[in-house]
């Protein structure tokens, strides 16, 4: 097991399986499909990350550098966080962006019981370390365990 | 962050509970970023990115309904992104079906909302607000509360005027408060370059690949590019707006940047100089090889790379007035060297309301639709989205359709050929 420490974005705890995208998340291109067409697994539609495509991203610890894409990033993100088609958490390596960060503050401000806790900046060894599949467990002073 | 009593005394609920959510969202954002306080808003029109009545989308409509029934009605009016529907631009039984039954269902429920939020008008739809018909173009020095990445970009480097790279909704909360988070691209550090781009090409580059390839570089950095002068001049006139319109798209689509200043042309930089260049910036080289080797890297998204396309968009970001003119005539150049009469492949160009208006009163509007080229206020990507039109061989010369879409880019001049001569 291994623990890499971050900032805390939006706060919780939580325990969920990793699914890691070494590339940014275009968060447009992946959810669209999913929210589009009621695909409650929120399978990632986005043909350009070869590391998500096809996989199911609801409940999953998503592990990422950063988001990518269209400035409607946050709202679509709020929109999955809206229909339960969110992750269960997100784990930046780099210091989150403006797009995500819109997206989980818009939740945790205008959504009713919604806890996807975000952390930034774990930083690179975090996301070389962390494989699909691995236990994920967020604490809430920022602290991401490994295993 | 400090707050003002005022942004405190919304904050704490004293203008009610959806302004202090506002208040709420905009704190939380700037102290995620460390803003140090929050500044007006200070452009006269606001613009907003989601112009989509998108099925999907009702959380988002339902947020607005909140806002539009506690009165959280913003100051400004303001300008929106394209809309997304047009039954000139072609399209089969099956795909309207999806368009209108899937996908934008929502249209006029929503268009409904923006007109209680504040439209400026029936026509303020456009991704390019800034363009002198439509109305909306910000001052150097104002503070907008923008989202649309393409018009961040513009309103940044070329008018001067401060903008962060936000997301959608974050545009109306801005507004609506009349203050945003005072941080990144809204400071004078935050706007100085970490990069020199060194543009040595042989001709004048491609905006749509320069854009491209500097974006990809440096992702969400400034860029401080010399040597572009040489090729577009030094003066911001019409050309050089609608070259730089393609290019800031371009940077903000393949990376994400926010601001750019161009050596002796943009305003900063004249003002400035290379006083904007931040100490250890990096320096990124472009020559043709560089160009030849980002196009040559695009992957083609289409089922077969040999398939005969379908269609072709120009004009994403919208079309200015002087480039209508300019596609019009050597389209009809091009064909008239071929010996024919009309484009040999479906072609949209696509251009903000106001500017159609202005160019449908001039004679390039008939010599235009002679050709067969459709003219549309449409939003390309938007018609993209759709699962079927992703399926077709579908060509643009714009790097931001290219790239959030399956649609294949082409040069310029390539694209010129293959519509008008087939090649």
């Amino acid at each position: 097991m291994r623990e890499f420490t971050g900032r805390v974005v939006a706060p919780g705890t939580v325990t969920a399986p990793a699914l890691v995208s070494h590339g940014g998340l275009n968060t447009l291109a992946s959810f669209q499909k999913a929210l589009q067409f009621g695909d409650k697994k929120a399978t990632c539609g986005d043909q350009n990350n070869p590391d998500l495509y096809g996989k199911q991203m609801v409940g999953t610890a998503l592990c990422l550098p950063q988001t990518i894409g269209s400035t409607t990033g946050g709202l679509v993100l709020y929109c999955a966080c809206a229909m339960e088609r969110q992750p269960a958490c997100m784990l930046f390596s780099k210091p989150i962006d403006s797009l995500a960060a819109a997206g989980s503050i818009l939740a945790s401000v205008w959504l009713d019981g919604v806890n996807m806790p975000v952390v930034d900046s774990l930083g690179d060894e975090f996301l070389n370390y962390v494989k699909d599949g691995m236990t994920i467990t967020v604490k809430e002073n920022g602290v991401v365990c490994v295993e | 962050m400090y707050l003002t009593p005022e942004q405190q005394a919304i904050l704490n609920g004293e203008k009610g509970e959806t302004l202090a959510k506002v208040m709420k969202t905009l704190v939380m954002y700037g102290e995620t970023f460390g803003a140090d306080k929050m500044v007006p808003v200070t452009s006269e029109y606001n613009h907003l990115v989601t112009s989509f009545g998108l099925k999907m989308m009702k959380p988002v409509f339902d947020l607005m309904q909140q806002l539009i029934d506690a009165g959280a009605i913003s100051q400004q009016k303001f300008s929106v992104d394209p809309r997304p529907l047009d039954k000139n631009v072609p399209a089969n039984f099956l795909m309207n079906i999806i368009f209108n039954n899937f996908m934008y269902s929502k249209q006029e429920e929503y268009e409904k909302q923006l007109n209680a939020l504040g439209l400026m008008n029936e026509d303020a739809f456009s991704c390019a607000c800034y363009l002198d018909q439509m109305g909306n173009k910000p001052k150097k020095g104002e503070v907008l509360s923008w989202a649309e990445s393409s018009a961040v970009v513009y309103a940044n480097s070329v008018l001067g005027a401060r903008c962060n790279r936000n997301s959608g909704i974050m545009d109306i909360m801005g507004s609506i408060a009349g203050f945003v988070p005072h941080f990144g691209l809204l400071t004078d550090e935050g706007r100085k370059a970490t990069w020199i781009v060194k543009v040595e090409t042989s001709k004048k580059p491609e905006a749509q690949l320069l854009g491209s390839a500097i974006g990809m570089k440096v992702m969400e950095d400034v860029p401080y590019v010399m040597g572009l002068d040489k090729w577009i001049g030094t003066e911001l006139n019409d050309a050089a707006c609608a070259y730089l319109k393609d290019f800031g798209a371009a940077t903000a689509s393949n990376g994400a940047v926010g601001l750019y200043h161009i050596a002796n042309l943009t305003p900063e930089a004249v003002e400035q100089g290379e006083a904007l260049i931040a100490e250890n910036a990096q320096v990124y080289i472009i020559d043709d090889a560089e160009l030849k080797r980002v196009q040559d890297n695009y992957p083609v998204m289409w089922k077969s790379a040999d398939a005969k396309p379908k269609l072709c968009f120009i004009g994403c970001p919208h079309m200015s007035m002087e480039q209508l003119v300019s596609w019009t005539e050597n389209v009809e150049k091009s064909l008239a060297e071929a010996g024919k009469e009309k484009v040999c492949i479906p072609t949209v160009f696509t251009t903000a309301p106001a500017v159609k208006k202005e160019f449908d009163k001039t004679p390039l509007a008939a010599r235009l639709a002679k050709t067969g080229v459709i003219l549309s206020c449409i939003c390309p990507l938007m018609y993209m989205n759709n699962p079927l039109a992703g399926k077709m061989p579908v060509i643009t010369c714009s790097n931001k359709l290219r790239t959030y879409t399956t649609a294949r880019f082409y040069t310029e001049a390539e694209i010129l050929a293959k519509i008008t001569k087939g090649v």
